[in-house]
Order: structure tokens, then C-alpha cells, then sequence
């Protein structure tokens, strides 16, 4: 069941929200062992938040436009007292003293919040294998990453755990896994939604966003979350965008470029092959559709890892063991600060944070960071010229299907070439979602990206729902037929566990 | 390895300055660099209170304690008062960003300080000493500050410290940073310079100006040359200045011992140095390992600060006048230099003296009294009309000069009027006769002393006498006599009797 | 251009950011490091420095906040979460000079 018809049937009265949540707790109770999706369940604030939905509604009161729908959180979301651990060591037994606006929102709209779901240790990867907690496994093929950083959130969708996720997209965080899991992930203008309480990974390319098993559901939670924030210097000033009510318009008379240098090498042919039939169904429905070249997106790569390594170094400067978190003692401060860092940091973190770091010192500011953020400007003056004539672009979300455990970790370059797509809508600011379009030879799902312009959501997400329209089905994984494995412990949901 | 392993050979590890005074073969030159606490409610870049002396960590939120999540947003009035500062001191205020500096210590909760770089908001100006002088001001720029740091064991110094405790109730003030240009050329240039730079942020409403609690904190870059040189020598920083006393002793015991250093025939190094208020002395400061690579980049959690046309213009009409206008206004009332005039602006009678002055005071003698007489509470409540008839008095000889100060002493505690106070205290100048009598009767009691007077040749011997005689007079008529005419009489007695 | 990044870079920037690293993990830093650098030689080749950088993707200029004192935080609550306290502060080992 969508969200939408889940919040329908709470808001009318014909189900509790009390109902829909113990169904969705008994499935990941039954099933997580074998997806390791959640870092935590958080049954019993779920609980008291479904039971203040019933009071509202029996009250006669509007619950709010998610009423009773299970949402689970990114686990890089901050939920006061609740631990949040970004999936690191270093922030163990961490509880924040705030909620994020995204959650604060969510709640007020009647969401249910079941639990923290797991990531690439502070959303550093595109695998989920780098989780302190071990990896979360995709729920079409146990054997195969989930995608990352957001993979839990992907994997809980997919899994039908909840009809709605939260994650965060710094290089294609909700799309890649979105694609790898078959669902739909969401990536909006940035400053649409409040970085507020979004542990921070790069800065000044992080968005939340939301994952779902339909298009609708997606903006529907989007709505909730966007808006201005005055908590978020660089949240947009506006009101959140009505999007529900485009979907149904059509793409009749829009323009529709194909982004060719997205399309070439190391993308797999099946990915191609299901790129240009999401291209031809939109044609079929009345878009113009062509290939255009935007060459600027070939150097995003570099410049986004150049960029997101060297705000990330500073952002994580301040897991230093004195204020929160992990500390691993020693004689002096100094000495303190490196043991902890150097024992609670996982590995990638830490190479992002030398990269980072490199690239901003004395000597190299100019060749690499200085560098990467002119070509930004490249990227994003190149796209406005696209925009002239094109109402959104298209390309996969992800060069393959989902990939095996391991297959990857060994070769940092080859893992980061798995964002080469969605990597240039974040280093302009812009809009993209993934929508499931079929499944490869291997039979695992396949996504492909809407690209839109800033503020764009509207007509990406008329886009999004006409190829959700069009798509061929991917078919459900078929989760329960197999022991929970070993290596991943089962989710106590009769309180909080923390895994 | 201590300070003092790392210290040289020389003036710097013996501690031993040999010389007196730089001498008149070299220069002092000194730029100094002041960080003020901008006098706002709340903190630079969040809500949480800015205040001293409160409770230690109760000023806090999860913004000033750098927790995972939060996000600043930048404090209206701070950028106000930092805009106010930059048109006191004649800068250009100009659209700037914010940059984050990274470097580790505990105080800091982020471990980056969010500052301004290479875009300041206030650039290129000037201060104004009342001798005339303009001092350069390269740039003042906004930044937050850090915590404060106590230390537990070894006599709460931090060396041989057993620990330290951290209360982050400073973290995040701000401050303005105003950084010097190196124009000074003495001690006393130093101390005329910060207690005008005070007197400039005090009467803006800036900052309370209080060195004592740390709102203003200086740091000074000294070296020394050749007199006659335009080079400029290597510089050492010299830090924890805590007073204006100490700033001068610092500098010049920092110039001899640069002085001391380069006569021995060695090079002074670029360096940090501590000044040791009880040994009168500067200290190196630890030696790094590697210079600092503060890696700056622009604060990506923050937008650029645009002060357009209006906005500057807004701030500049609230300015009150500043001391080095007051002063000019004053001196030139009074047809004196302002340099003359620069304590009555300092205990802020200026506007007292000009409304007596343009009520018909006479300007030398309201100065005059100003400076000498007005020195104590409530004189600013003074009646300017009043002050203006007790000068007008005094100088047709109504009230002797002694009269009038007791009148005005009267005056500031009753708020009554001159005349009233002289008539009920039967102030009267005293006629000729009177003091003819009075002298006789004195000169009859001392025949010795006055002998000794008359014949007295040595002038020093006759003045000290005269005094005897005047003050005698000036006992037995309880102070009516006026000092002036007391000495005539006395004067032209001594001629008529031979001396 | 930028010089090759050597072992002794890779050292120098882990001292920086306070992470220890073994001799082992410092050659596989600096080939892995190494690699992400040669690929972004597209990147730092470029000659574009008459191109603005993009610092923010949106383009919002003074956004301010009225000086209102708001909520603090509870300080037990947070002193709870340090992983030491005392007296009401949060307690470090001894700070050595300057630089922690």
C-alpha cells in the first residue's frame, strides 16, 4: 500500500495509525535480519506518535497529510534522544538534543518514525559496505550492495518495511541506491529543503530527500519536508512547492534531452538500452526528445571529489572526543584527539578526509579546490544553456545494476565512477529523481534519472510520473524464503535496539 | 619539549636584557592587532545569550557547541555594530564572506573558527589620535570566539596542568577583528592608540571596552630598525597582553630584546611570544612542528553578506560623534589643540564645556576647570547656564579662584545656582583694606621670616618665603583673598621695604 | 600544476587532520589518494581562472537573524552526552601549549 492510500485510509478513520504501524513492525521484525536495513527501530516513539495521530483524529483533527504512515530515517538525520551514528564508532552512544527540521516536519504531519536506517559510515560511499554496523544488503540479491550512501533507507522501501525513507544525496546518495533497490529516490533544489540536523558531509552539496515506491508518494513526502527553514542560511526563502496536483499533466510539448556523455563509457549497454526506452516512451507520450551534448558534466567527477573531500575534512573536525561521542583517552589533549579519531574513523572516511585536506592546504588550494569550484561554474553555466531549450534531461542514475559485497572496496576510484550520473545535478544545485524502469540481464532493477533545473520539481516530477507510467514492472524481491544470515543479527522492535 | 628547550641562545633562553632602552640608533615600530567583543544579546551565530560571568556552559545550543547537524545563521546586529566599527574607523564596508579556519584545539568547538579571509567587511581605514595623528587600519573583520580553557594542577597554568576543564559560554561571541597597520612607533604610541580605539568602540555602543573581562584583547606585532630605515624588521607576535599597562611594558622589554638580539650579532625570529606580566618579560611560545596550514576555504553553510548603499548609509546615520570630532569641536571652541581637550572628551564633559562656553563661560577657564575640577560624579549633570555664570563670576574677581572651586564643587553636589551658593557662604572678594590689614597683622606675627624675606637674594629661597606669607594670608581671611592679589601686595610691601 | 602527491604529503596532511597512520597505510593513502589525483589532473589542468567559483549553487545574498536570545540547551543533558565532565565543564587531559 502507497502512503498516500495509507495516510487516506488513517485520516478517514477506516484504519489507526496504531494498525498500519504493528503490520509495518511485525514485516521488519520477520524480515530485517536478512536486509540489515535499520540501525535502529524506535517502536515505541513510533507508538506514542501513532497514538497521538488516533487522538487527533477522534478528536475530529486533521493528522496531517502523512497521518500514520511509517517513515524511517537516514541514520545522518539528528532525533532528540534518540542515538544517531551516522554509522560511525565515533559518534557511539551519541544521543542529539534536537530533532532536524525534516523530522520535526514529518512528525507534524502525522508521520510515524520507526527507526534509524543504515549508511556508508557519514554517507562517505555508494555501497553501504563502509557502515561500522557491517553493510545493509539489497533486497532483490543478498549478495549485492544495496548502492549508498543512503542504502538502508532504499533497502527499507524496497523491502516494503515503510512506504516512505529519508536520505540525504551529496553525490547521488538517494538515487543511486534508489536505483539499485527499484524504488523511487528524490534529490531536490538545493536549499529546498533544511539542512537542519542533517549531519553534514559536504555542505554546499547535501539535500535530503525522499524515497518511495511511487512518484507520488515521493512528492508527497517532499511537500512535507520543503519550505523555507530560518534555522538553514542557505534554505530558499520560499514556500514549499505544490506537486501532488502535476503529476497527472502529461508530457505533451515538453522538451526532453537526452544528456549523451552520461550515455557512453563504463555505462553497461542493458542500463543504456533501458535509458533510451524510458527516452522513446516519453516520445510516444508526446515530449520532444533528443541527445544533447553537455561536455561540462565530464569533469564533474573530479570536481566533486575534490569538493565533497575537502568540506568534508572540515566538517569532520569536530569528532574530536571532548564534547560528544567516542573517546579514546591519553595523556593529553592532543594525543587524545588523534587515538580517537584515528580508532573511530572507518577507513573511507579517512581517505576522504586526507583527500580533503590535501586539497585545501597550503600550496594546492588553487590547482584543486580553487579549481574544482570554477568548474561548478562550468557545469552550471553549461546546464543553464541546456535549459534553454530543454525542459529536463534524462540518463541513468547508475552505470550498472547493483554490484557484489567486496567487489569495489579495493578500488576507491572505480566505487567513486559509480556517481559519474548524478554527480553533476548536485555540483549545480539542481533537481533529480530516479525512477525504476525495468531490471537488467542479471535481473536486477534499473533506474533512470529525470535531471531538472533549479526549482524544477514540477515539471521532473510530471516527467517521473510518466515514466513510472510507462515503465516495465521490476518484480518484487522475495524477501522470507531464506534463513536470516549469520553475519546480520536479528531487530528487536518490542523497544529501541540498537543494532 | 618546553619553552624553554626550544628558546635560543641569547637574550631569548637566558632572559637577560641588557640594554636600558633601544637607545637612539633604532626604532620601535608596532601594528597592533585588537579583537572586540561586539556588545550584542546573543551570539554571532546563533541564539544562545553573549554574556560574562554567567554560570560555565549554560550560554549554549547545539550551534556554539559545534554539534553534529547544526548550522549557524549570522546575527543582524553583530554585522550592524561590525559595520558601525568599520565607518568609525574610516573603512571601506565593503560585500564579504565568511571562511572557515581550521586548525584543532579544544576550545574551539568545531575545531574551524567561521572568520572572514580574503574578503573582510571592512577594509582600509583610519584612527585618529588626538595629537592628530592617523593610524592605518588594514581590515576589521567578523569572527566568532572560542571557549575558555581552565587548567586543573600545576598552579592552573597550562604547563604541568593535570587536566583541563572547558566552558563554552564564550564560544561563538563575536568579535571584531581590527587589525593595524604597523604605524606606531613607541609604547605610548601603543597605549594612545588602544585607548582610542576603546573610546571609539565605547561610544558606538560596539563593545563595553573592558580589558579586564577579556572584551578587548590585543595582540601586538613588534620589531625594530635602523632609525632612518623604510624596511621593515622580522616581526614576533606578542600575545596575552592583558592591560594597557602591560601592553607597554611588553613592548618596550620586546623591542630591547630585539634590539639586544640583532647587536649580538644574531637575526630576531619570526615568532609568537607570550608576555609574562609577573616576570616582565616575553616568552617564545611553543615551536611548531610545521608552520600553521589553516586551510581556509569559504564557509559553505553561509551566504555572502552584501551591505548595499542603503543599508551602509542607515548605519552611518546612526553613528554618534566620535571622539576625534568631538575633540576638534571642543578645541576649537576654546581656541586650543585638541590634543588639549582630548580628556574632556575621554570623561565626556565636552558637550558640558561647549554649552558652558556658548552660554558665555569663558573657553579657558571652563577647559581649565574641566580638566582640574570635574573629575567626579555628576559633573556631567552639571547646568551648562550655571557652570557658564560661576566662570563669569570668577573672571570679574567676584569669586577668587579658590571661591569658584569650592562654588562648583557645591554646584555639582546641589545643582543650585552660583550666586545663591557664594551669598549664603558670604563669598565676597576681598577690598585692598582688608588684605592690607590682613597682610599687617601676618607680617607682625613672623617679624623673623619676613626679615629673611626682604634681604633674601637667592630667588628660590625669596619664592619659597613669598609662598609662607601668601599661604598665611590665605589662612587668616579662610580662603576670600584671592591667590593673585595676595601676591601683589605681598610684592610691592617687600619693595617699599627695601628688598 | 600540481606536484605529484608523495608519501611525505600523505603524512603531512594526516598530521593536520589528527589521524595517525601506519607505515602501511600510509603507501596505500598515498597510491589510492594518488590515483584520485591523477584523475582530477583534468580538473587542475584546466586554465579557467577568469571562471567565478561557484561557492553556493543558489544564489542568496544577507541572511540574517534579529539578536534574540532563544532556547539553550539543558546543560546537564548535554555534559551527560560528553564522555567526560567536571564542575560543570567538559574535562580534557592536560593541553600542551599552543596547539592541542
Amino acid at each position: 500500500m502507497t502512503a498516500l492510500a495509507l495516510a487516506a485510509a488513517v485520516r478517514s478513520g477506516a484504519r489507526t495509525a496504531t494498525d498500519v504501524l504493528e503490520e509495518h513492525l511485525a514485516v521488519i521484525d520477520r524480515l530485517d535480519g536478512e536486509v540489515a536495513a535499520f540501525n535502529l527501530v524506535t517502536a515505541e516513539l513510533a507508538r506514542a506518535q501513532a497514538e497521538a495521530v488516533d487522538a487527533a483524529v477522534a478528536r475530529g483533527e486533521d493528522p496531517g497529510p502523512l497521518a500514520g504512515v511509517p517513515v524511517a530515517l537516514k541514520d545522518n538525520l539528528c532525533t532528540r534522544g534518540i542515538p544517531t551514528t551516522c554509522s560511525s564508532r565515533i559518534l557511539e552512544g551519541w544521543r542529539p538534543p534536537y530533532d532536524a527540521t525534516v523530522v520535526t516536519r514529518l512528525v507534524a504531519a502525522g508521520a510515524l518514525v520507526v527507526g534509524k536506517t543504515n549508511l556508508d559510515e557519514f554517507a562517505r560511499g555508494a555501497s553501504t559496505e563502509n557502515s561500522a554496523f557491517g553493510p545493509t544488503r539489497n533486497p532483490h540479491d543478498p549478495s549485492r550492495v544495496p548502492g549508498g550512501s543512503s542504502g538502508g533507507s532504499a533497502a527499507a522501501v524496497a523491502a516494503g518495511f515503510v512506504p516512505i525513507a529519508v536520505g540525504s544525496d551529496t553525490g547521488g546518495s538517494i538515487r543511486q541506491p534508489a536505483a539499485l533497490c527499484g524504488v523511487v529516490g528524490l534529490k531536490p533544489t538545493y536549499g529546498l529543503v533544511s539542512r537542519y540536523g542533517l549531519v553534514a558531509f559536504a555542505s554546499s552539496l547535501d539535500q535530503i530527500g525522499p524515497f518511495a515506491t511511487t512518484v507520488a508518494d515521493a512528492v508527497a513526502c517532499l511537500e512535507v519536508m520543503a519550505g523555507h527553514d530560518p534555522l538553514d542560511s542557505t534554505s530558499i526563502p520560499e514556500a514549499s512547492p505544490a506537486l501532488q496536483g502535476v503529476l497527472a499533466d502529461g508530457v505533451d510539448g515538453l522538451r526532453v534531452g537526452v544528456v549523451s556523455e552520461l550515455l557512453g563509457e563504463g555505462v553497461a549497454p542493458e542500463v543504456a538500452t533501458r535509458t533510451r526506452q524510458a527516452a522513446e516512451a516519453l516520445a510516444a507520450a508526446g515530449a520532444t526528445v533528443e541527445e544533447v551534448s553537455v561536455p561540462a558534466t565530464r569533469l564533474g567527477l573530479s570536481a566533486y571529489y575534490l569538493i565533497a573531500p575537502a568540506e568534508a575534512s572540515s566538517n569532520l573536525s569536530r569528532y574530536d572526543g571532548v564534547r560528544f561521542g567516542l573517546r579514546v583517552d591519553a595523556p593529553t589533549t592532543g594525543e587524545m584527539m588523534e587515538r580517537t579519531r584515528t580508532e573511530g574513523f572507518g577507513e573511507e572516511v579517512k581517505r576522504r578526509i586526507m583527500l580533503g585536506t590535501y586539497a585545501l592546504s597550503a600550496g594546492y588550494y588553487d590547482a584543486y579546490y580553487g579549481k574544482a569550484q570554477r568548474v561548478r561554474t562550468l557545469i552550471a553555466r553549461a546546464f543553464a544553456e541546456t535549459y534553454a531549450d530543454h525542459d529536463v534531461l534524462l540518463s541513468p542514475t547508475s552505470p550498472t545494476t547493483a554490484f557484489a559485497f567486496g567487489a569495489k572496496t579495493d578500488d576507491p576510484m572505480a566505487m567513486y565512477l559509480n556517481d559519474v550520473c548524478t554527480i553533476p545535478t548536485n555540483l549545480a544545485g539542481h533537481a533529480a529523481v530516479s525512477v525504476p524502469y525495468g531490471v537488467g540481464d542479471d535481473g536486477l532493477p534499473i533506474g533512470v534519472q529525470v535531471l531538472a533545473p533549479a526549482l524544477g520539481e514540477a515539471v521532473m516530477g510530471r516527467v517521473a510520473a510518466a515514466l513510472e507510467r510507462s515503465a516495465p514492472t521490476t518484480p518484487p524481491p522475495t524477501l522470507g524464503s531464506r534463513p536470516a544470515d549469520a553475519t546480520t543479527s536479528g531487530t528487536d522492535t518490542s523497544a529501541e535496539g540498537v543494532r | 619539549m618546553s619553552a624553554e628547550q626550544t628558546a635560543g641562545n641569547g637574550a631569548d633562553g637566558a632572559g637577560i636584557v641588557v640594554s636600558d632602552t633601544t637607545g637612539d640608533r633604532w626604532e620601535t615600530v608596532v601594528g597592533l592587532e585588537v579583537h572586540a567583543e561586539l556588545a550584542t544579546a546573543t551570539k554571532l551565530f546563533s541564539s544562545a545569550p553573549n554574556a560574562f560571568g554567567d554560570e560555565p556552559n549554560t550560554n549554549i545550543d547545539p550551534t556554539s557547541l559545534g554539534l553534529p547537524g547544526s548550522l549557524p545563521v549570522l546575527n543582524r546586529r553583530a554585522v550592524e555594530l561590525a559595520m558601525a566599527v568599520g565607518l568609525a574607523l574610516n573603512c571601506d564596508v565593503r560585500p564579504c564572506v565568511f571562511a572557515r579556519k581550521n586548525y584543532f584545539y579544544p576550545d574551539m568547538p568545531k575545531n574551524y573558527q567561521i572568520s572572514q579571509f580574503d574578503q573582510p567587511l571592512n577594509v582600509d581605514g583610519y584612527l585618529e589620535l588626538p595629537d592628530g595623528r592617523r593610524i592605518g587600519i588594514e581590515r576589521a573583520h567578523v569572527e566568532e570566539d572560542t571557549g575558555k580553557n581552565s587548567h586543573v594542577g600545576g598552579d592552573g597554568r597550562i604547563h604541568g596542568a593535570e587536566h583541563s576543564l572547558i566552558d563554552y559560554n564564550r564560544a561563538g561571541v563575536p568579535l571584531i577583528e581590527i587589525v593595524g597597520r604597523p604605524d606606531l612607533r613607541s609604547a605610548d604610541d601603543a597605549r594612545a592608540y588602544v585607548s582610542e580605539l576603546r573610546a571609539v568602540l565605547v561610544a558606538i555602543g560596539a563593545s563595553d571596552g573592558k580589558m579586564e573581562e577579556g572584551s578587548l584583547r590585543i595582540d601586538a606585532n613588534v620589531s625594530v630598525r635602523p632609525v632612518g630605515s623604510d624596511e621593515l624588521g622580522l616581526r614576533c607576535e606578542i600575545k596575552n597582553v592583558n592591560s594597557l599597562r602591560s601592553l607597554g611594558r611588553a613592548i618596550e622589554y620586546e623591542a630591547r630584546r630585539q634590539v639586544d638580539v640583532i647587536e649580538g650579532g644574531e637575526r630576531v625570529r619570526q615568532e609568537t611570544r607570550h608576555w609574562d606580566e609577573e616576570a616582565g618579560r616575553t616568552r617564545p611560545g611553543r615551536s611548531k612542528e610545521e608552520a600553521e596550514d589553516y586551510r581556509y576555504f569559504p564557509e559553505p553553510d553561509l551566504v555572502p553578506l552584501v551591505p548595499d548603499p542603503d543599508w551602509i548609509a542607515k548605519v552611518a546615520e546612526g553613528l554618534p560623534p566620535l571622539p576625534a570630532e568631538r575633540r576638534r569641536r571642543l578645541a576649537e571652541a576654546a581656541g586650543v589643540l585638541p590634543a588639549q581637550v582630548a580628556l574632556h572628551v575621554e570623561r565626556d564633559l565636552d558637550h558640558l564645556a561647549l554649552a558652558a562656553i556658548e552660554r558665555g563661560g569663558d573657553p579657558a577657564r571652563v577647559v581649565n576647570h574641566v580638566e582640574h575640577n570635574l573629575a567626579v560624579d555628576g559633573a556631567e549633570a552639571l547646568d551648562p547656564g550655571y557652570f557658564a555664570a560661576l566662570v563669569t563670576m570668577e573672571v570679574s574677581g567676584e569669586l577668587t579662584a579658590t571661591q569658584a572651586k569650592a562654588v562648583l564643587a557645591e554646584m555639582v553636589t546641589s545643582g543650585r545656582a552660583p550666586a545663591e551658593i557664594a551669598a549664603e557662604r558670604g563669598y565676597e572678594a576681598m577690598d585692598t583694606a582688608a588684605l592690607d590689614v590682613a597682610l599687617d597683622e601676618v607680617i607682625a606675627e613672623h617679624p623673623d621670616d619676613w626679615a629673611a624675606y626682604v634681604a633674601a637674594d637667592d630667588p628660590k629661597k625669596a619664592k619659597k618665603l613669598a609662598g609662607f606669607f601668601v599661604g598665611k594670608v590665605m589662612k587668616a581671611t579662610a580662603g576670600q583673598a584671592d591667590g593673585k592679589a595676595v601676591n601683589q601686595a605681598l610684592a610691592a610691601r617687600r619693595a617699599a621695604s627695601g628688598g | 600544476m600540481a606536484s605529484p602527491l608523495t608519501r611525505d604529503d600523505v603524512a603531512h596532511v594526516a598530521r593536520l587532520a589528527r589521524l595517525h597512520c601506519t607505515d602501511e597505510e600510509l603507501d596505500r593513502f598515498t597510491a589510492q589518494l594518488g590515483a584520485v589525483l591523477d584523475h582530477a589532473e583534468d580538473v587542475a589542468s584546466l586554465d579557467i581562472d577568469d571562471v567565478e567559483p561557484m561557492v553556493h549553487p543558489y544564489p542568496l545574498v544577507n541572511v540574517l537573524r534579529d539578536d534574540e536570545p532563544g532556547v539553550t540547551s539543558d546543560r546537564d543533558e548535554v555534559l551527560a552526552a560528553a564522555p567526560l565532565s567536571e564542575d560543570r565543564q567538559f574535562r580534557v587531559p592536560a593541553i600542551l601549549g599552543e596547539e592541542a
